[in-house]
This record gives C-alpha cells, sequence and structure tokens, in this order.
C-alpha cells in the first residue's frame, strides 16, 4: 500500500516541469512539492491548507539538512537516513509544524550528534 | 559533515554501499537475503550481543525496510534498545518502533510502559524522544495510558520549551485518534489558551496547532484565544522583521505563525468586542499593505513567505465577510497576482478569487477580472490552473455575463483537457439553464453542447434538456425544429440521438404541418440513424416509433412493419425483443382513444434540485469553490423565474415512478420484472450513490441479498453461518462499460461494535473489468451480541472520478442462529426457566403484510431457528427455539408468535437466556410480518 502510494505521487509529480504550479490534486489532497536537483520533497496536505506555508515549510526544512550536512547531498540522506528521521521530527510532528527556527533546530541537532 | 564518530555504525555504511552497487534486483535481492540471514542468526545465537550491536543490526532491518521488504522480526530487539540510557541506542529503537510496528503488535504494552518511563524521566531528551514517538503512531491505546502524562507536561511550569512543543503536538495527534479517550481537564483550557502568549515562538506554533483542534470539538470553551489569538498577531505583524531574529525567515516575521493564527480566527465569527476588532481590522489592513512594498529581496522564499501570510489573512476577510473594504482591496490584490509571472501565485488568486466572487460585496469587483480568466483559459499551460479558470468563472456568473461566459466555456470546451471535459459540460449545463432569459438560448446551447462534447456528455446533462422541455411548453416546437434539424447532421452522437428520438416522440406533431418534416420524414430521418445505436438508444426511439402510432395514425404500417422486422421482434436484446413485442400487439388491439391515453405527453416533472447539481457535487466532493458558488446563487434560484433548485434528497425516486409512464404502459402486459430494465432507457437519474444509501432487510430472511445497486456497481452478500462465524462472499459487479480502478473495500466498526464483531477480509482484486463481476470472501466472528451494525465503505475510480460508498452491512444478530429442535416438554421447561424480566420481550404489533400462515412459518426459518410443530395448542400459533452463539457463549432463544386475524395484530414474545438479546430479536422482527 505505502509502496503503492509512493509510485502514484512519483508519477504525478515527475511529469510537471517548471512551468506548472508546486501544487498537485492528489485523491481528496493536495501534494506541495519542490525540486531540489534530482530530488523531489512532496508534504500532503489538505486542500483548503495553506499551499505556500507549506511550500516554504520544505524549504526551510532543506535549509536545515543543508546546514547540519554542510552541503547535503543525496548521499548523505541515504547513508544517515535515521538521522533525517531526526530532523524531520524536530520541524515536523503529528502532521503539524513544531519548530520554525533555523537555529533552534540545528541548535538541538548539535547537541543530539554530540551524544553517545 | 556532522561528527562522524567511530560508533557511527560502520557495518550499516558497508551495507548500504552494497546495495548501492548492485547492479540488478536480482543481486540487491540476494545481498538483503543473506543480511537478513545473518541478522537473525546473530539474534538469536549471540545472547551476549550489546547496545551497540543491536542498534546496528535493528538499524540494517530498517533500511531493509524501507527498501521495501516486509520485516517479521527484530521487534524485541528494538524494544529492548528502547530502554538503554544511550541515545543513539534508543533513538534507533524508537525509530525502528514508530516506522515498523503498527497497532498489532502483542509488545504494545511493554512499549508503552518504556514510553513512560522515558516521559517519567528526568532527561528532556529522552522525553523527547518518547513524546515523538507517541505522535507518530498515537493509536488509542496509548491516548487512554497518557492521558493524564502528556497533558501536565504541557502546562507545567518546569517543562522547558522544546518539550512543550513536542507535548502540545502529540495532545493534537492523541486527540485526532481518539478525542474522546481525551478527557482534558477544564481547569487547564486557560493554561493552553495562554501557550499562544509564550515567549518562545516555537511552542506558540506547536500551541496553535493543538488549539485548532480543541476549537473545532468545543469552541465555545476556547472563546478566550480569539482575544490572545489577534494580540499576537498584531504584535508580530506590526514588528520590523529584524524583531524576531531566528523566527524571520527571509525578512518575513514568523510567517507559519501568522498563518496559523489567521487560520484559527477562521473558526469563530468576526470577534465582537469592538476593539480586539479594530485591532484585527488593523493586522489585516498591515498585510494587505506590505504586499504592496517593494520586496526586501528577489529571492523566491521571500514572496512566498509574504504571501502565504497574505493569502491566508485573505481567506479570513473572506470568511468574516463583513468590510467591504478589505474585501475590495484583497480582490483588487488578487487581480494582480492574476498578471503575476510566478504560475503558482496565479493558480492561487484564482483560487480565492472563486471563493471572493460569493461574497456580495466583492461579487462585482471580481467579475472586472472577466476577461483575464477567459484569458487564463486560453493561455495556462498547467491543467489545473486552467481547471481553477473553470471554477472561477462558474462562480463570477450571473445574469449580466452569463452569454459571454457560457460562451466562452463553449469555445473552450471544444479544446479542453479530457480531464476536465465532462465537467466543464456540468457547469456549462448548469450555468446555461440557471441564467437562460430565452429558453430557445438555453436549448440552442445545449444541443451545441452534446454535439461538440458528446462521449463528455453524462446522462443527467440530457435527461435534464428534457426535463426542460417538457416543462416549458413555449418552447415545445422549437425544441422539436432544432432536435430535428440537428439529426440531420451526417455524423450524429448518441446522445444527440437520443434526445432528438425522444423530443419528437413527445412534440413531432408540432412541426409536421411543415413539408420539410413531414411524419414520414422525420420517422425515416430518425430511421437512418437507428441500426448505429446502442440497444439502450434503440429501445428509446422503438418508444418514439410507439408515441408516432399515437401522433401520426398515417405512417403506423411502416413503424409495425419495423416492429415485425426480424431484427427487433427477435432480436438477441432482450430489451428490444419485449418492447417490439408488446408495442407491436399494442398497437394491433387498442383502439385510438385507448392508445392516444396511454401514449399522452409527458405531464411536467416536478421541481426539484437539478440533477446536475448533484452530479457536480460527486465529481468534486471536496473543492470549496463550488458549495460557496452554490450558496452564492441560492437568491437567484428562489427569485422564482427559470427552474426552481429545491433541495431534496428524495427526488431521484420521485423522478423514476414520474418517468414510469411509459414503463407501466409495458407492465400492463408483461410481468413487471420489466420495470427495472425499462427505467434505464428513460430519462431518469440514478446514479447517485448516496442516494442508494440503504439498509435491507431481505438479509434477515435469506442468507443472500443485493446490498448496494446504483447506476455503476451492484454489491451482493452471501453468508453462510457455522456457529459464531459468518463466512460470507461479497460479489462486486461493474455495470457499466468502464473499468472501476483502485477499488478498496473496508468494513468499519463502531466503537461499541469492536469488542462485539471480529471481521477478516481478503484483499479485493483492485481493478474491476466492464460488466464483470468479482468476489471477495471473509469471515465475520460474533464475539458477543451486538445491536449496532458494521458499516462497509467502498472507494473507487470510475472514468477518473473518485467515488465513495458507504452503506449499512446487514448482518444482524440472527446470522449467529442455529436451529433448536425439541419437544413440547422441553420447550415448556425451558421456556418457565426463563422468566426473568430482562430475558423476555414481548411485542404487539399491527401485520404489514397479508396474513400468511405459510409465509410466516418461511419466515420464520429463514431467520434461523426452528419452526416446532404440536407445541402450541393452537395450530395457528408459531413456536421454536435456537441457539445464539458467540464465541464466547451459547444463548438459548425460544419464541412464540400469535396472529390474530380479526384484528389484524401479531403478538410475539421471545424469551433469550442473557439478558438484552430477547427485546434485541423483537426489534429485528417486529415490522416484518
Amino acid at each position: 500500500e505505502k509502496q503503492k502510494l509512493i509510485e502514484e505521487v512519483h508519477a504525478l509529480v515527475t511529469v510537471r516541469d517548471a512551468k506548472h504550479t508546486n501544487f498537485v490534486e492528489f485523491r481528496n489532497f493536495k501534494i506541495v512539492y519542490r525540486r531540489y536537483a534530482g530530488l523531489y520533497f512532496c508534504i500532503c496536505v489538505d486542500v483548503n491548507d495553506n499551499n505556500l506555508a507549506y511550500l516554504e515549510a520544505i524549504h526551510n526544512f532543506v535549509e536545515v539538512l543543508n546546514e547540519f550536512f554542510h552541503n547535503v547531498c543525496e548521499l548523505d540522506l541515504v547513508f544517515n537516513f535515521y538521522k533525517v528521521y531526526s530532523v524531520v521530527d524536530e520541524m515536523f510532528l503529528a502532521g503539524e509544524i513544531r519548530e520554525t527556527s533555523q537555529i533552534k533546530v540545528l541548535k538541538q541537532l548539535t547537541t543530539l550528534t554530540s551524544l553517545e | 559533515m556532522p561528527n562522524m564518530r567511530g560508533d557511527a555504525m560502520r557495518g550499516l555504511a558497508v551495507f548500504i554501499s552494497d546495495i548501492r552497487n548492485c547492479k540488478s534486483r536480482e543481486a540487491e535481492l540476494r545481498r538483503i537475503n543473506k543480511e537478513l540471514t545473518n541478522i537473525r542468526q546473530r539474534f538469536r545465537a549471540d545472547k551476549t550481543l550489546d547496545g551497540y550491536q543491536k542498534k546496528k543490526y535493528v538499524c540494517k532491518l530498517l533500511f531493509i525496510f524501507l527498501l521495501g521488504h516486509d520485516i517479521d522480526f527484530g521487534y524485541m530487539e528494538a524494544v529492548n534498545l528502547l530502554s538503554s540510557n544511550k541515545y543513539t541506542e534508543k533513538q534507533i529503537g524508537y525509530l525502528f518502533i514508530s516506522v515498523i510496528m503498527n497497532s498489532s503488535s502483542d509488545m504494545k504494552q511493554l512499549i508503552i510502559q518504556n514510553i513512560r518511563n522515558d516521559i517519567q524521566s528526568r532527561n528532556p531528551i529522552f522525553i523527547n524522544l518518547a513524546l515523538q514517538c507517541v505522535a507518530n503512531i498515537g493509536d488509542r491505546e496509548m491516548a487512554t495510558a497518557f492521558t493524564n502524562d502528556i497533558p501536565r507536561l504541557l502546562v507545567s511550569g518546569d517543562t522547558i520549551d522544546p518539550v512543550k512543543q513536542s507535548a502540545a503536538l502529540c495532545l493534537l495527534k492523541l486527540h485526532r485518534t481518539s478525542p474522546e479517550s481525551l478527557q482534558l481537564n477544564t481547569e487547564w483550557t486557560a493554561r493552553i489558551i495562554h501557550l499562544l502568549n509564550d515567549q518562545h515562538l516555537g511552542v506558540a506554533t506547536a500551541a496553535v496547532s493543538l488549539i485548532d483542534a480543541l476549537v473545532k470539538r468545543s469552541p465555545d470553551e476556547y472563546k478566550g484565544c480569539v482575544n490572545l489569538a489577534v494580540s499576537r498577531l498584531s504584535r508580530i505583524v506590526t514588528s520590523s522583521y529584524t524583531d524576531f531574529q531566528d523566527y524571520t525567515y527571509y525578512f518575513v516575521p514568523a510567517p507559519w505563525l501568522c498563518v496559523k493564527l489567521l487560520r484559527l480566527l477562521e473558526n469563530y465569527p468576526p470577534p465582537e468586542d469592538p476593539s480586539i476588532r479594530s485591532r484585527l481590522n488593523e493586522c489585516l489592513d498591515t498585510i494587505l499593505n506590505k504586499a504592496q512594498e517593494p520586496l526586501k529581496s528577489k529571492k523566491v522564499q521571500h514572496s512566498n513567505a509574504r504571501n502565504a501570510v497574505l493569502f491566508e489573512a485573505i481567506n479570513l476577510i473572506i470568511h468574516m465577510d463583513c468590510e467591504s473594504s478589505l474585501l475590495v482591496r484583497a480582490c483588487n490584490q488578487l487581480g494582480q497576482f492574476l498578471q503575476n509571472r510566478e504560475t503558482n501565485l496565479r493558480y492561487l488568486a484564482l483560487e480565492s478569487m472563486c471563493l471572493l466572487a460569493a461574497s456580495e460585496f466583492s461579487h462585482e469587483a471580481v467579475k472586472k477580472h472577466q476577461e483575464t480568466v477567459i484569458n487564463a483559459l486560453k493561455s495556462e499551460r498547467d491543467v489545473s490552473v486552467r481547471q481553477r479558470a473553470v471554477d472561477l468563472l462558474y462562480a463570477m456568473c450571473d445574469r449580466s455575463n452569463a452569454e459571454d461566459i457560457v460562451q466562452e466555456m463553449l469555445t473552450y470546451l471544444e479544446t479542453a483537457d479530457y480531464t476536465i471535459r465532462e465537467e466543464m459540460v456540468l457547469k456549462i449545463a448548469i450555468l446555461s439553464e440557471k441564467y437562460a432569459v430565452d429558453y430557445k438560448w438555453y436549448l440552442d446551447i445545449m444541443l451545441k453542447l452534446i454535439r461538440i462534447a458528446g462521449d463528455f456528455v453524462s446522462e443527467e446533462v440530457w435527461y435534464r434538456v428534457i426535463q426542460v422541455v417538457v416543462n416549458r411548453a413555449d418552447v415545445q416546437s422549437y425544441a422539436a425544429k432544432i432536435a430535428f434539424e440537428a439529426l440531420q447532421a451526417p455524423a450524429c452522437h448518441e446522445n444527440m440521438i437520443k434526445v432528438a428520438g425522444y423530443i419528437l416522440g413527445e412534440y413531432g406533431n408540432l412541426i409536421a404541418l411543415d413539408p420539410r418534416s413531414t411524419p414520414m420524414v422525420q420517422f425515416e430521418l430518425l430511421h437512418t440513424k437507428y441500426h448505429l445505436c446502442s440497444p439502450t438508444t434503440r429501445s428509446l426511439i422503438l418508444s418514439t416509433y410507439m408515441k408516432f402510432i399515437n401522433l401520426f395514425p398515417e405512417i403506423k404500417m411502416h413503424i409495425q412493419e419495423i416492429l415485425r422486422h426480424d431484427s427487433n421482434y427477435r432480436s438477441s436484446d432482450v430489451e428490444i425483443q419485449q418492447r417490439a413485442t408488446e408495442y407491436l400487439r399494442l398497437s394491433e388491439i387498442c383502439s385510438p382513444t385507448v392508445l392516444a391515453t396511454v401514449l399522452e405527453i409527458m405531464p411536467p416533472y416536478p421541481e426539484k434540485q437539478s440533477p446536475l447539481l448533484v452530479r457536480l457535487k460527486q465529481k468534486k466532493p471536496l473543492m470549496e469553490a463550488d458549495t460557496s458558488s452554490e450558496l452564492s446563487t441560492a437568491p437567484i434560484a428562489q427569485s422564482g423565474d427559470g427552474p426552481k433548485l429545491t433541495d431534496t434528497a428524495m427526488h431521484l425516486h420521485q423522478q423514476q415512478q414520474q418517468n414510469g409512464l411509459l414503463v407501466s404502459l409495458d407492465t400492463t402486459e408483461s410481468n413487471g420484472h420489466y420495470e427495472t430494465s425499462a427505467s434505464s432507457s428513460l430519462p431518469s437519474s440514478l446514479s447517485s450513490s448516496s442516494a442508494a444509501l440503504q439498509t435491507n432487510k431481505k438479509f434477515l430472511f435469506k442468507n443472500s441479498d443485493i446490498i448496494f445497486e446504483n447506476d455503476i456497481l451492484q454489491i451482493g452478500i452471501k453468508g453462510e453461518p457455522k456457529k459464531s462465524v459468518l463466512h460470507v462472499e461479497f460479489y462486486y459487479g461493474n455495470k457499466t462499460n468502464f473499468n472501476l480502478t483502485n477499488l478498496s473495500a473496508s468494513i468499519s466498526l463502531a466503537d461499541e461494535l469492536d469488542p462485539e464483531l471480529r471481521i477478516h477480509m481478503e484483499p479485493v482484486q483492485t481493478t474491476l473489468d466492464p460488466r464483470a463481476q468479482i468476489k471477495q470472501v471473509g469471515t465475520i466472528e460474533c464475539l458477543k451480541d451486538y445491536r449496532d451494525l458494521p458499516k462497509m465503505s467502498l472507494s473507487f475510480f470510475y472514468s477518473n472520478v473518485p467515488q465513495k460508498i458507504d452503506f449499512v452491512l446487514p448482518v444482524y444478530l440472527n446470522k449467529f442462529i442455529e436451529k433448536a429442535e425439541m419437544d413440547s416438554n422441553n420447550y415448556f421447561l425451558r421456556w418457565r426457566n426463563l422468566d426473568k424480566p430482562d430475558q423476555e420481550c414481548q411485542k404487539i404489533f399491527p401485520a404489514k403484510f397479508p396474513m400468511s400462515h405459510d409465509v410466516c412459518a418461511q419466515k420464520l426459518e429463514g431467520f434461523g431457528w426452528s419452526n416446532l410443530h404440536n407445541i402450541d395448542v393452537n395450530a395457528d400459533n408459531f413456536c421454536g427455539a435456537g441457539i445464539f452463539h458467540t464465541s464466547a457463549q451459547q444463548v438459548g432463544c425460544l419464541y412464540r408468535l400469535e396472529p390474530n386475524k380479526q384484528a389484524k395484530m401479531y403478538r410475539l414474545t421471545i424469551r433469550a437466556s442473557k439478558a438484552g438479546v430477547a427485546s434485541h430479536l423483537a426489534e429485528l422482527l417486529e415490522d416484518q410480518f
């Protein structure tokens, strides 16, 4: 089921080009996505949610990743997938935005990395 | 790279590299299997694995899972990691549990205990890990387990900020999964609301999401949040971006918090307190002003963040719908965006404008942008933007611009994307009907619509055309004239033939004096199309011919010849054959006066909500734009001119009866089985899935039944009881000529039912071919006696339109009754033993059906229990017994049913060994005789 979902979203998002919006209707929801080189970051939101706010939430998240991994690339995310989860949990929880300050998130992540 | 220490799990990195280096899918699979064997061995053999090794292996398992493979071991090791006192080990443990383990795990209690230990620890990092896990899984058990701990963490003065943030969202998650088990102490309300004022903006951001959910549950209790939200918002929007340091995002102060505060306010009407209200208006004003300031950065992040706040402010302005100056300013702002370079902004502006069009203050202002919107329709590259443009045109349409808008939409339709054609057709049809001043114009548009859109014209559309014509005597001859002309086109879409055929059958006589359209010409023209049509259409045309016999006796011979023709009279299609036979016979034996009576023209349809609106709603159940635009047009619909749109859910049924006129003619000769098939060839609107909701009681007495049916789908059920387990088979039949895809069926139990029934269904095939039937098998086990019925939800795609059907599954308690035979001594002995008041239930009720002994006996036996003879001295009475099986116990049931033919009443007495069962069974039966 999960794999199918991923495939469907993939098929929906990757065919769109730069002239298209970053929002696409999916089932009874909307996918807000943003492309970084070969990587797509997607968030599924309710149709009446604020599209731009989530679009920028993605970017905020990517900037944190970039800072945390010092110029992040796809490989960092694959090899450190379990750390990416920590970053997600710091910034998003229960499907809502938890923390938006990059400084605060990075400080917390640095603390966590120094722990054994 | 972040500090990569020696313990950064080298083994894991090696494994990931190996996987990435695999050249083929098979090689990858081999590598994974090798690793799984290795890990399994390690876990089994080596009891002395240290924390680091466990962490490493669990992490590998996680990686394998994320690659899409099932993981069925390692759970215990993961749970062990939770009690480690090292952060990295704990983190991997929690991650594994959050990602892989689902609610069915038997280790749930152990996990909950571990989480509790962490939550009660003094280490905020551990508390946070535990809270994040609860927020990620958040099932009912967790809601019950932490109903006190988490709220306490949230409001306690000792809790540090990051923990408060997690606690707030954790609580939100538990509230969503299980609102009933989460009882928030009302003393905490004020303290929760005050989190909006928290110094830490992160805490406020997290809290506002929680408060939003709580407000939706009990708006009055949380009313105090309005004041605080307004003042917080005001402080942010009037400040400079430098005031917020790390919460400023590309020169915009705390954009996400602003958006959330604005959304929170959308839960309430405009504040009553004038000072709060003016403060809020100032905020909104400031946000609109800022949108006019020059950008502080060329980066798109800056404008996006600013506009995120702006769009939310506009949403709130629309929601309050009372400050006309703000509404008009909002509209102008959106108008600017319509011309913006950014596709995102154009899209969002169209979307918001749809809502603005619904407000009487801004409707006119929106109309100024008509031309831009029409341009968008023509030039946008993204279909979803064009879709929004269509929505907006639909929403801004009124009597003054209807002709232009309908014309533009019609033009665009010829080149429109297939995905939006059907919806556009509906919208054009609705608008042209609603705003028609001249119904000739309406008919012109509709026929053109059918010509252009052909296949995309859903049944409702042409049914509606006919309804309008039938109801408006002034356009009937015009309708006949243009229908006739439309038929003259060399290639005619079948939908056009249906409309024209129907109209000529009713009103062909109105143009018969014109030498260009004499009866014979009409008939011959229609007949040139006959052989190209589907059986359904041919059936309809046969009815038209029959009506011609009445309208034009002079061509009766020709028509009888057609009816007699082998291709009709002996058609392989039952429907056609039947019509041909019956119509022919009717034309031979009936006198002209009788014919004139049976074939009288259709009476006007009762006015009701247009089925087109129903259809449109089905197509777009969630798009706000539609509901709002409908609200805006409601006053027009009541104004008296034009067809009235009143909301009656029952109209579908009425309409079917109305349409039964021709049907009843047919059934005079056939046996009535005809009715169902005939209605499909006549205008009727059957396809609303919501209308087909039904609880069927036939299944009470039979082991198979049709439990759901609409135009698209038929669902049958078959049940075979084995003590407390009912083996069920569901049959899904696709009635259409298209694939139904993404089919999924699920049965849900209300909370009370959960401990009472256990349902297991095998997965069902997800695609249903045209006219095909598939089967799904499963079991329903009765754990204890129950009252509510389970609900079945079915979702699927029908020509790319998502459909959802919910209905009640008629699996009544009696399905678990097994019949019991006994002699009269035994019967009375048992009867007397069941003498406690809650073991007996007696009902006296009037007969609903003719009082036949045999039918009663049949029903009682069908119900599941026995029908014992020679027990009651009065042979008219019925007695019997059964055993109601649940997996926990067996409940003996006895009954006695006494008909009173003089009074046309029954008395039913049931006794059962378990309290409550007798009354439930009696309720099931009381209206069935």
